[in-house]
């Protein structure tokens, strides 16, 4: 048990259509590279206890491609893929990522592993889409679960101007 | 209008750099169009278009009736756009913590294999 956690830190740039995500972790920089390189070790974190992800393709090399698809209870419920643009063992990963659901948008997602001390690792994503309101959308979309609310809200102050 | 295309009001009209600044200032406490205009190279009939734009988003609202009809920030609504993006990194939170599970796991021997592979 670390006391040492740092909780994700989200950055929604208000000039640029960038997200950045940083974070800790208590591990060093190749294990955490591979947790992201690794399909069987990958697909131990990236869904929720619920969500099953499926590899269909996963070729983690400079130039290589890679495409999985989340199953809830066997049900297919999103297909995602891209390219790993770059892959430097440790260092640095550059990748794009489309949902098939929205098949003209990529992010351009680069991450770079920072080592410190005591065999720790620091993540910086910065993900890059085509749009402010792409952008804003997709950190729209982190509310599945208290969408509704959140609109009912907005809808009761809305309405309050009219 | 659909939730969802308010929700897009808001964020479009957030887009633009200039009527960032509007609730920016905003923040700080009620201005008429004239003051707000002030900073800005720009003329009191450009920031009135920016104003009615923040104000068709619900982000501004102006009284009827005063003289000076000075705008207000519906600062409600900034809130919720602020509980948005905490959901989304609540959401990667979790997404982390569950792979600092599966680092804790990963012991020195199958990362051996995993580099080799």
């Amino acid at each position: 048990m670390t006391l040492a956690r740092h909780e994700t830190e989200i950055v929604a740039d208000p000039d640029l259509p960038t997200i950045r995500i940083i974070r800790e972790f208590d591990a060093p920089p190749e294990r955490v590279f591979r947790a992201w390189t690794d399909p069987d070790v990958f697909t131990q974190w990236i869904g929720p206890r619920s969500i099953d992800t499926r590899i269909d393709a996963w070729d983690a090399r400079t130039g290589g491609c890679w495409r999985y698809t989340a199953l809830r209870d066997g049900e297919e419920q999103a297909s995602f893929f891209g390219s790993f643009h770059e892959v430097r063992p440790n260092e640095r990963l550059v990748q794009t990522f489309t949902w098939e659901g929205a098949p003209d948008g990529v992010s351009l997602e680069t991450m770079t592993f920072t080592e410190l001390e005591k065999g720790r690792t620091r993540i910086d994503a910065l993900s890059v889409v085509e749009s402010m309101e792409t952008r804003d959308a997709i950190l729209r979309s982190g509310m599945e679960v208290g969408v509704i609310e959140g609109y009912e809200k907005l809808d009761e102050l809305l309405a309050a101007e009219g | 209008m659909s939730a969802e295309n308010r929700l897009n009001r808001v964020f479009a009209a957030l887009a633009d750099p200039t009527r960032r600044d509007i609730v920016a200032r905003l923040a700080d406490g009620d201005a008429t169009v004239g003051e707000l205009a002030v900073p800005h190279d720009m003329t009191v009939q450009a920031v009135s278009k920016h104003v009615h734009v923040l104000e068709q988003a619900g982000l501004v609202s102006r009284s009827r009736d005063a003289q000076r009809r000075p705008c207000h920030l519906e600062a409600e609504v900034f809130d919720l756009m602020t509980a948005w993006i905490e959901r989304y990194r609540r959401q990667a939170e979790e997404r982390f913590r569950r792979l600092d599970a599966v680092l804790e796991r990963m012991d020195e021997t199958t990362e051996q294999e995993g580099t080799a592979s």
